[in-house]
């Protein structure tokens, strides 16, 4: 099943996730720390681990292409700080 | 008499001190809700440290939009003095009247202890009372206090003198040690540690007079 849900609403409901991850080459405290623990938790061979930010969202649209421009346009503008993290934006499958 | 405002935002914490450096200093503290849609009559104005909007998202992704950031735009495009301590210095980032950000401290810990600063520009409204090279002893209170910037920019604020301050010896993991920056034209500094805790040797330190007098003055010396 596709990601659009039809509404009542004049568009449709478009089930959209943003994740936002510092930019290459900038210093990620965090995902370093993560990476440090894994061994002693048993897990090896993992590396280059990266933090990040998730958002899920509902974006009314008349399209796909509509609802991820709108998306990337927020996640630029809001959800990331372009200066140091990289935005991307995706249609959710639908579970 | 200069009259210095200062904003609040929901969740700043370091409006009164900022307000009682300044009237320390000889000046009139005006604080200013973040609603505010005018800045009113100031010669100056403070962005102080806490948590504007619980810093929720990332430190002052939220508070740049408070409606009072639109009138320190203006204020600060019109040469006016604006200074943003801390949290205010990551707002002032956000709402991009500084260059680069400030992201979480190398080592993931919540920096609360003396710093030594050395000054590396008396060109800003906050410096210009200091001297090159002088070492000031200002507290940290931060866990988002990282400088980071990209190269192109880095290399513009070396080029423009906009390195203000320095760490002795960077607790966060700044970018060249970077504590404070400004803008190209001087009136806009940010800064991470806290003069306005550094007021009085009976409480560690007197050094953040040097840094808040000259901006409280140079305020004033604007408004005349």
């Amino acid at each position: 099943m596709g990601a659009g849900v039809a509404s009542s609403l004049s568009g449709v409901n478009y089930s959209v996730l943003v994740d936002v991850t510092l930019r290459a080459g900038i210093a990620d405290p965090e995902g370093a720390t993560i990476e440090r623990a894994l061994p002693a938790l048993g897990f090896s061979g993992v590396g280059n681990v990266r933090a990040g930010k998730s958002f899920r969202m509902n974006i009314e649209a008349d399209s796909e292409s509509e609802a991820l421009a709108k998306a990337k346009s927020l996640a630029e503008r809001l959800l990331s700080n372009p200066v140091m993290e990289d935005s991307v934006a995706r249609l959710a499958q639908e579970n | 008499m200069s009259r210095i405002g200062v904003v609040v935002f929901p969740g700043s914490n370091c409006e009164y001190d900022a307000a009682n450096a300044v009237a320390d200093l000889g000046a009139t503290p005006v604080f200013i809700w973040h609603s505010a849609d005018d800045l009113g009559d100031v010669d100056g104005v403070i962005l102080p440290g806490g948590f504007a909007h619980g810093d929720y998202l990332r430190p002052g992704a939220l508070a740049r939009f408070s409606p009072v950031m639109d009138a320190v735009q203006r204020f600060a495009a019109d040469g006016g003095a604006v200074l943003g301590i801390c949290n205010g210095f990551q707002v002032l980032t956000e709402a991009g009247l500084l260059p680069g950000a400030l992201q979480k401290n190398r080592g993931l810990t919540f920096l609360c202890q003396p710093s030594t600063l050395v000054v590396a520009s008396t060109r800003s409204v906050l410096t210009r009372n200091a001297e090159v090279g002088q070492h000031l002893s200002v507290p940290i209170n931060h866990f988002s206090g990282s400088y980071t910037c990209d190269d192109a920019t880095y290399n513009e604020l070396v080029a423009n003198d906009q390195i203000v301050l320095r760490y002795l010896d960077n607790p966060n993991g700044s970018r060249d040690n970077i504590a404070g920056v400004s803008n190209v034209a001087g009136n806009v500094v940010g800064l991470m540690p806290h003069p306005e805790r550094a007021m009085s040797t009976l409480l560690g330190s007197a050094d953040g007079r040097v840094l808040l007098s000259g901006f409280v003055g140079l305020s004033a010396s604007v408004s005349a």
